[in-house]
C-alpha cells in the first residue's frame, strides 16, 4: 500500500467539485462523501497494514540535495489520518445541511478548498521527514485561508489576515529556522526511531532554543501568545470551525509537535535533559490562561474557540512531558478531544442555523427546543471535560500518569485545575439549557436542526461514548509506537 | 559542423533577426522573425548547456583569431545558465509581447521595437557568453542602449522621463566598468579574462588594480541595482511597456550580477576580492539593508510594479549576501536564486502585464474581486507571489532553504534572521494585493472598465508556461541545484 493514494480522492474530487458546481449541488455533495468514504477506506487498508507490521511507504521526491519529499505510515500517523478522513464524511453531511440552511454564496469554492485542506492533512498525516510535514504545513495554512475569509465581509478579512499573518509568521520566522537549524545540525531531517539529535553534538542550551522555536514556531498548536488567530478564525462557517479548527488544522500543530518529539528530538533527550522545563510553563499557563477567558466568553463559538486552546496544550505538555505514557496520551488526546469539540461545534452552528442565536445567555430553555442537540452537546461537553462516560477520560489519565512519571506533580495539578474550570464553563450551558425557563414570549416549538446536520451530530456524539467503552484498538495502534 | 559553431550562432542569430525586421518593417512579421530567432537562441543556448554539462567548459575563438589576439568566446556551467536563462525568457515574453505591442505601441513604431529587442537580447547573450574584457562591455552598451530605447517605448508620457534617467545611471555605471577595465589593461595588458586573471596575482600590488577594482564594483552594483544605487530600477520598470517590464526584471539584473560574480571570483579571484579587498564588507550591508529595507517600502506601494521592483532589489540583495558568503554553499544559493528569482519575477510581471492589458493600470485600488473577472491571471499572480514568499514547493523556497543554511553553516546566523524577517514582509506585501484581488467586494466607485475579461490567450498561453517550469523548479529543486553547484565551483575553482 502506497501512501500517496491517501492524497488521491481529496484531490481527484476537486475536478468534479467544480464540474458539478451550483447548479447539480446534489451531485457535488455526493461525490465528497464518495471520495470521503474510498478516502475512509484507504487510510483503513493502510491501518491494517501497520497493524500487521509490513512496510507503508511511497517513493521519493528530492527537492533539495538531500532532502526529500517521502510519505510513509507510522501509528500517529494512522490514526491521525484515520481520524481527519472520518471526520471529512461527517463534517460534509452536516455541511449539506448547514451551508444551506444558512443560504451561504460561494459553496464551490468552499467544498473545493475543503478538499484541498483534507489532502494536505493526509500529506502531514503520513510525512516521512521533517520537511514533508513542514511543507504539508504551510499548504494547510494556504489551502484554509480562504475558508476563513469565506464570507468576505470586513469581519472575515480582518480575520483571514491575522490568521495568515500568525501562522505563516511563526512558520516563516520561528519553525522554518528551526527546520534547518536541525538540517545543519543532524545533517537528516528524517523521522527516525530515537530521534536524530542524539548524537549531533548540540549543547542542551541550543535543543532547548531549538525547542522553543518549535513550540511557538507550530502556531498552529496555539500555544499563547501565538494563540490569537484561533478565536479571530471562528469567523468562517461553522463547518470550517468545526472540522478545520477543531481538527485539522489545530491537531496538524500538535501533531507535528508531537512527532519531533518523538522521532525528532527523541522522548529521552526532551526528558531526561530538562530542556522543555523553560517551555512547559508557558504551556501551563496557556491551559489555565485560556480556560478563564473561555470562562468569560458569552458568545457560544468563542467560548469554544477559548476551551480549544486550553486542551491543545494538554497534548503540547504532554508532548512536551516526553514520556510513553504522556506522549500516548497526548496522540490519544488528538482523537478524544476532536470527537467531543467537533460535536460541540455540531451543535453550536445547529443552535445558529436553526434558532440564529450565537449568545449562551439566550440559550436558557432551549433545550426543550432543541433536545437531541442540546443531549449531544451535554455528551460532547463530558467528552472534553474528561467524565464517563465519555471518551476524553482516557487520554487525560494518560496524561495525567504521564506527568507522574515524568516526576513532577505540579503539572498534575495544572490539569487537575484545568478540568475543574471545564466543568465550570462547560456544564452550564446544556443545564441552562433544560432547567432554566426561556424567555417570556418566545416560541416553544421543537426546532431542531437539518436533517443531515442532525445526523452528524448524533454520530459524533456517539463516537464519543464507543470510544468511552472501546479504546482499546487505538491504545493498541499507539502501542506499536517505537519509542528508542 | 554546426556544433562546433554554436557560439557564434548563439549571438549571430539574434544580432541578423534586428536588422532584418527594420528593414520588413510589417508589425506581424516583424513578430514572427523576431519569435523565430528566438525560439533558434534557445534552441542554441540549449544545446549549448549539454554540450557543456557532458565536455566541460567551451572555448571558441570567434573568426579563427585565437586568444590574445583575437575575442575568445569562454562557456563554463556559469555562462551556459546564463545563456539559457535568458534566452529562455525572452523567448517566452517576445511570444507574450505580440498583443501587448498592439495595444500600447504606436503602430507605425513596431519593427522598431521588434529590432530592439532583438539587440538588447544580442547585447545580453553576449555579455554571457564573452570571454573578453571589452568585449563586455560593448555588449553591455548594445543591450543597455536598446533597452534605454524599449522603456521609452512606453505609452505614458513618463516612460521618457523614466528611460532618461537609467540612461543617466546606466552610462555612468557604463563608463566606470570602462574605467575599470581600462585600468585592468594598463595593469596587467590583457583583455582577455583568463589572461588577466592569471597576471592579476603578480599585479596585485599595483594601485592600477586596486582602482579598476574600485571603479568596477561601484559600476556593476549601479547595473546589478544593488541597494543603495537602485535609483533607475523602480521607475524604469514602472513606465516601461509591460512586455519590457518582464524581460528587464528577468534578465538584465541577473545578467549584470553575473558579470560581478565572473569578475569577483574568477577574474581577481576569491581570496583578492573577499580575503585582501574585504568585499564583503562593502558588499554585505548593503545587501541587507536592501533586502529588509525595500521589502518594508514594497509594502507601502499602490502600484503593483512599483511593488515587484522594491520586490526585486530586495531579491537583489539576497543574491548579493550570498554572494558575500564566498563559499560553495553561498554561491550555490546564490547562483539558483538568480534562475528563481528571473522566472518568478518574469511571471509575476507578465500576470500584473495581463491586468494592466484590461484594467488600463495596475494601482491596486482598481482590482477589488478581480478573481471573478480574470481568474487564470490572479491564479498565476498568487501561484508566483507565494514563490516570491518562498513557501515549500514553490522555486523561492529552494532559495531561501539554501541561502539560510549556507548562511548557517558559515555561522552568520543574524543573515537567516533578516532574511526570513523580509520574506515576512513580503507575505504582506503580496497578501495585501492577493486579499484584494480575492476577497474585496467591488464597490460603487469602482474605477475598473465595463466589460472586463479574462486576458487574451497568446498572453495567458505564455505566462504558463513560465510558471510550469516555476513549479517544475521548485519541485525538482535538486536539479537546479546541482546545476547551481557546479557552476559555484566553477566561480570558486578560477580559470584552469
Amino acid at each position: 500500500m502506497n501512501p500517496l493514494w491517501a492524497l488521491v480522492p481529496p484531490l481527484l474530487v476537486i475536478p468534479f467539485i467544480i464540474f458539478f458546481g451550483e447548479r447539480r449541488r446534489n451531485l457535488r455533495e455526493a461525490s465528497i462523501i464518495i471520495a470521503g468514504i474510498v478516502l475512509l477506506g484507504i487510510n483503513d487498508r493502510i491501518y491494517s497494514a501497520v497493524k500487521a507490521g509490513e512496510l507503508v511507504e511511497s517513493g521519493e521526491l528530492s527537492l533539495l540535495a538531500n532532502f526529500s519529499l517521502r510519505l510513509s505510515a507510522e501509528p500517529m500517523g494512522v490514526l491521525f489520518g484515520l481520524l481527519a478522513s472520518f471526520l471529512w464524511v461527517v463534517t460534509t453531511v452536516y455541511s449539506i445541511g448547514y451551508m444551506r440552511g444558512h443560504d451561504e454564496q460561494n459553496q464551490t469554492r468552499f467544498y473545493c478548498c475543503f478538499a484541498l485542506a483534507i489532502a494536505c492533512v493526509m500529506g502531514a498525516a503520513y510525512a516521512d521527514n521533517l520537511l514533508t510535514l513542514f511543507v504539508a504545513y504551510e499548504a494547510i495554512t494556504l489551502s484554509t485561508f480562504p475558508l476563513v475569509t469565506h464570507a468576505g465581509n470586513d469581519a472575515s478579512r480582518k480575520a483571514g489576515r491575522l490568521y495568515l499573518l500568525l501562522l505563516m509568521c511563526g512558520s516563516i520566522g520561528l519553525f522554518l529556522p528551526a527546520v534547518i537549524w536541525i538540517a545543519t545540525a543532524a545533517g537528516t531531517l528524517d523521522f527516525r526511531v530515537g530521534g536524530i539529535l542524539s548524537d549531533s553534538g548540540m549543547s542542551q542550551l541550543s535543543v532547548g532554543v531549538l525547542l522553543g522555536l518549535c513550540v511557538f514556531g507550530v502556531g498552529k498548536a496555539a500555544v499563547m501568545p501565538m494563540h490569537r488567530w484561533l478565536p479571530a478564525a471562528m469567523v468562517a462557517p461553522t463547518p470550517v470551525s468545526a472540522l478545520l479548527h477543531a481538527v485539522a488544522v489545530v491537531k496538524t500543530g500538535v501533531f507535528t509537535l508531537l512527532k519531533m518529539v518523538t522521532y525528532t528530538f527523541g522522548i529521552d533527550m526532551v526528558s531526561t535533559s530538562g530542556v522543555a522545563n523553560v517551555v512547559l510553563p508557558v504551556v501551563a499557563f496557556t491551559v489555565i490562561a485560556s480556560s478563564i477567558i473561555a470562562f468569560t466568553k458569552d458568545n457560544l463559538k468563542a467560548r469554544l474557540a477559548y476551551s480549544t486552546i486550553s486542551q491543545l496544550s494538554y497534548i503540547v505538555m504532554a508532548a512536551l512531558l516526553a514520556t510513553t505514557m504522556s506522549v500516548t496520551g497526548g496522540a490519544l488526546h488528538i482523537v478524544m478531544h476532536a470527537f467531543g469539540k467537533i460535536t460541540l461545534f455540531f451543535c453550536a452552528g445547529a443552535i445558529m442555523v436553526s434558532l440564529h442565536k450565537t449568545q449562551i445567555s439566550d440559550l436558557d430553555g432551549m433545550g426543550r427546543r432543541m433536545p437531541v442537540t442540546m443531549v449531544c452537546f451535554f455528551i460532547g461537553a463530558l467528552g472534553i471535560i474528561g467524565l464517563p462516560p465519555a471518551s476524553g477520560v482516557w487520554s487525560k489519565l494518560l496524561i495525567a500518569g504521564g506527568s507522574l512519571e515524568a516526576g513532577n506533580a505540579i503539572w498534575l495539578a495544572v490539569l487537575m485545575l484545568s478540568t475543574i474550570l471545564n466543568i465550570a464553563y462547560l456544564l452550564p450551558i446544556p443545564l441552562r439549557a433544560f432547567f432554566k425557563p426561556a424567555a417570556p414570549g418566545q416560541s416553544v416549538d421543537v426546532c431542531e436542526a437539518p436533517f443531515a446536520s442532525l445526523w452528524a451530530i448524533v454520530v459524533t456524539a456517539t463516537v464519543c461514548v464507543l470510544l468511552f467503552v472501546f479504546p482499546q484498538p487505538l491504545i493498541e495502534l499507539l502501542g506499536l509506537i517505537q519509542w528508542r | 559542423m554546426i556544433a562546433d559553431q554554436l557560439p557564434a550562432l548563439q549571438i549571430v542569430i539574434p544580432m541578423l533577426a534586428a536588422p532584418l525586421c527594420v528593414l520588413i518593417r510589417r508589425s506581424f512579421v516583424c513578430w514572427c522573425i523576431a519569435v523565430l530567432a528566438n525560439v533558434l537562441v534557445l534552441a542554441t543556448s540549449w544545446a549549448i548547456f549539454k554540450q557543456v554539462q557532458s565536455e566541460g567548459v567551451i572555448r571558441y575563438a570567434l573568426g579563427g583569431w585565437a586568444a590574445p589576439t583575437g575575442i575568445e568566446y569562454y562557456i563554463d556551467s556559469m555562462n551556459a545558465i546564463m545563456l539559457l536563462l535568458v534566452s529562455f525568457i525572452s523567448c517566452v515574453v517576445v511570444v507574450y509581447a505580440h498583443e501587448t505591442v498592439r495595444k500600447s505601441v504606436q503602430t507605425g513604431k513596431h519593427y522598431l521595437f521588434y529590432a530592439a529587442w532583438m539587440l538588447c537580447l544580442t547585447g545580453l547573450l553576449g555579455i554571457s557568453i564573452t570571454g573578453d574584457a571589452f568585449n563586455v562591455f560593448v555588449f553591455l552598451e548594445i543591450s543597455s542602449l536598446s533597452m534605454y530605447m524599449l522603456i521609452a517605448f512606453g505609452s505614458d508620457r513618463r516612460a521618457l522621463s523614466a528611460s532618461f534617467r537609467y540612461l543617466i545611471m546606466g552610462s555612468i555605471g557604463a563608463s566606470f566598468i570602462l574605467i575599470g577595465i581600462g585600468f585592468l589593461y594598463a595593469a596587467t595588458g590583457a583583455l582577455n579574462m583568463v589572461d588577466i586573471a592569471s597576471r592579476i596575482p603578480d599585479a596585485q600590488s599595483q594601485r592600477a588594480v586596486l582602482v579598476a577594482f574600485s571603479f568596477l564594483t561601484i559600476g556593476l552594483m549601479i547595473k546589478s541595482a544593488v541597494f543603495p544605487l537602485h535609483g533607475w530600477l523602480a521607475n524604469a520598470y514602472q513606465h516601461a511597456p509591460i512586455a519590457v517590464t518582464a524581460f528587464l526584471a528577468g534578465t538584465a539584473t541577473k545578467v549584470s550580477l553575473y558579470v560581478l560574480l565572473r569578475f569577483f571570483f574568477s577574474i581577481f579571484g576569491t581570496n583578492y576580492s573577499f580575503g585582501g579587498m574585504l568585499l564583503n564588507v562593502v558588499l554585505l550591508p548593503a545587501a541587507v539593508a536592501g533586502f529588509v529595507l525595500m521589502s518594508l517600502v514594497a509594502i507601502f506601494q499602490s502600484d503593483l510594479r512599483r511593488m515587484l521592483a522594491y520586490s526585486s532589489v530586495a531579491q537583489i540583495g539576497y543574491i548579493i549576501a550570498a554572494f558575500c558568503l564566498a563559499s560553495q554553499a553561498g554561491l550555490t544559493a546564490g547562483i539558483v536564486h538568480i534562475i528563481n528569482h528571473g522566472i518568478i519575477k518574469t511571471a509575476l510581471f507578465m500576470s500584473v502585464g495581463c491586468i494592466i492589458y484590461r484594467v488600463g493600470h495596475a494601482h491596486s485600488d482598481s482590482l477589488d474581486n478581480l478573481f471573478k473577472k480574470m481568474p487564470f491571471t490572479v491564479c498565476a499572480f498568487i501561484f508566483s507571489g507565494l514563490g516570491l514568499i518562498g513557501v515549500p514547493l514553490t522555486a523561492g523556497f529552494i532559495s531561501k532553504f539554501s541561502l539560510i543554511s549556507a548562511s548557517m553553516e558559515r555561522g552568520w546566523w543574524m543573515i537567516g534572521v533578516l532574511v526570513l524577517l523580509s520574506s515576512l514582509f513580503a507575505i504582506v506585501y503580496v497578501g495585501r494585493v492577493v486579499e484584494i484581488m480575492l476577497f474585496r467586494k467591488a464597490r460603487t466607485d469602482n474605477p475598473q472598465p465595463t466589460g472586463l475579461r479574462e486576458a487574451p490567450l497568446l498572453m495567458l498561453v505564455p505566462m504558463y508556461v513560465l510558471l510550469a517550469v516555476s513549479v517544475w523548479v521548485g519541485i525538482s529543486g535538486s536539479a537546479t541545484l546541482s546545476v547551481a553547484s557546479d557552476a559555484a565551483a566553477a566561480l570558486l575553482g578560477g580559470y584552469q
